[in-house]
């Protein structure tokens, strides 16, 4: 049967691996080439690139990264952050990215995720959501970072995506994104259930428990984690091997 | 004399197939074209794919490729992969159109209400990394009803490992990465070399003389991926 999949995430900003605390509080993690090689050995089934640099000045550094990371691992690459048109999608691509993710760019143009999709197949175009809750079994696409509220619905705006091409969806809970205490499972669910392309839950994981929470009872297809791998509190084969216990197929 | 061609039709991307290649086999002259003399004496092939099946056809013809790529399935070792297999078929129902015609069959979607044996709804695309059973001998009886089944049911799995030489030092089983929405039903049974379940058997690997199609992408699923590619670059059929 199809495994879930686990994959780490890499925040990378001025050619460096960071993280932070609900988008801001950033500490950093090391060399990216060298945690996706560490990742790759431990058994990542893909790995996640996001380029969260503020300004557009160091942009060429996240294509020098991903060049390096895919002529030594052999597994699918993600990346997303300052995607704006088709030609970003192409260039990424080109520099040995599988796949795109699109966040903020899908709010301001729909046709983008259309286009992208049209041009290089449903299958490189992830989009990436950031929510928030506003209230019960309610929640609110937020974009630039988490900055910015959109008014839209995260449930309806993913069956949309889904309708305009996207291959999957990228789902992160704003409130839960490095807090440790585990993913927004009634929103993990609520997304999973209303969509038939595939989804990944991020944010929030403090532990092995809360992974395989996001696949059994939030009904995840792959799980998304970053501190509980950069800081050496898990390895991604610890990672598999609990899910395993749990009864959930892996690659192992 | 450029030992392996990667086809490019303009689909897509072509970086990770010639950089696994690289990697497997980094004496040899690889080369990623859209020129037809350049597949013509190349001295294989490998044929990738992405995005939908009618845009690839199109691509082909409008490139002029596709007698290139016949003549190259004909008589050299050739390697398909993910719409690089399905395009070898004689139909696709995506998009209604026509494949290449080199193996008879068709090409069909996974239907969309699919579900696990927990009763968990399973996502198209089919994307992930899945089982591959390998197929250690032909037994036509058995592969008939798996071939011509939607439903499946038919299992192939002696439990042995597959005879093709392509499957050499890859275990029964593995996993390999897959995305695809749909899947090849060859009409000879005998060219099937694997299945995966999605939730029922379908058909991963076919075969024929020089060629060898895969649904799943090596050049992405890491140590096995990588030794089938290497199998393929040292494959003298």
């Amino acid at each position: 049967m199809l495994a879930k999949r686990i994959i780490p995430c890499l925040d990378v900003t001025a050619g460096r691996v960071v993280k932070g605390v609900s988008f801001v509080e950033l500490r950093d993690a090391g060399d990216p080439v060298e945690i996706a090689r560490r990742y790759d050995e431990q058994g990542a089934d893909e790995l996640t690139f996001l380029d969260i640099t503020a300004s557009s000045d160091d942009r060429g550094i996240i294509f020098r990264i991903i060049e390096q990371v895919a002529s030594q691992v052999f597994i699918p690459l993600t990346v997303g952050g300052g995607v704006r048109e088709v030609g970003d999608v192409r260039n990424l691509l080109n520099a040995g990215a599988d796949k795109v993710s699109i966040n903020t760019s899908a709010v301001l143009n729909p046709q983008l995720v259309a286009d992208a999709a049209g041009r290089y197949g449903s299958q490189c175009i992830v989009v990436a959501i950031d929510a928030k809750q506003t209230g019960t079994g309610c929640w609110e696409v937020f974009t630039h970072g988490g900055r910015k509220a959109t008014g839209l619905d995260a449930v309806k705006w993913a069956k949309k995506m889904q309708g305009l091409g996207a291959g999957e969806i990228l789902l992160t809970s704003m409130d839960r994104d490095g807090q440790k205490n585990g993913f927004d499972l009634p929103l993990t669910r609520a997304v999973t259930d209303a969509l038939e392309i595939p989804v990944i839950a991020s944010g929030g994981v403090g532990n092995l428990q809360h992974l395989a929470d996001g696949v059994k009872q939030g009904g995840a297809d792959a799980v998304l984690a970053a501190s509980i791998f950069h800081f050496g509190e898990y390895t991604v084969q610890q990672a598999k091997q609990f899910m395993a216990t749990q009864g959930i197929e892996v690659r192992l | 004399m450029i030992d392996v061609a990667v086809v490019d039709y303009g689909m897509g991307n072509l970086r990770s197939v010639e950089q696994a290649l690289r990697k497997v086999a980094p004496n040899d002259k690889i080369i990623v074209s859209d020129d037809a003399g350049v597949i013509a004496n190349a001295r294989r092939v490998v044929f990738p794919g992405q995005g939908a099946m009618p845009d690839c056809m199109r691509e082909l013809e409008t490139r002029g490729l596709r007698n290139a790529v016949l003549e190259a399935a004909r008589n050299k070792p050739f390697l398909g992969i993910c719409i690089g297999l399905q395009m070898l078929f004689e139909h696709s129902t995506e998009g209604n159109v026509a494949g290449l015609g080199i193996l008879r069959g068709e090409v069909v979607r996974f239907a969309s209400d699919l579900r696990d044996a927990q009763g968990s709804r399973l996502k198209v695309p089919h994307m992930g990394w899945n089982r591959v059973h390998q197929i250690s001998t032909p037994r036509p009886e058995v592969e008939d009803a798996l071939a011509f089944s939607t439903a499946g049911g038919g299992k192939l799995d002696s439990g042995l490992a597959g005879t093709h030489p392509l499957w050499n030092g890859i275990g029964q089983n593995a996993r390999f990465y897959f995305v695809h929405s749909y899947y090849v039903r060859p009409q000879d049974a005998a060219l099937i070399q694997a299945t995966s379940d999605y939730p029922q058997p379908f058909v991963c690997a076919v075969a024929r003389d020089n060629l060898f199609g895969v649904q799943f992408h090596p050049e992405k699923s890491q140590t096995a991926g990588l030794k089938l590619l290497q199998n393929f670059v040292q494959w003298n059929p």
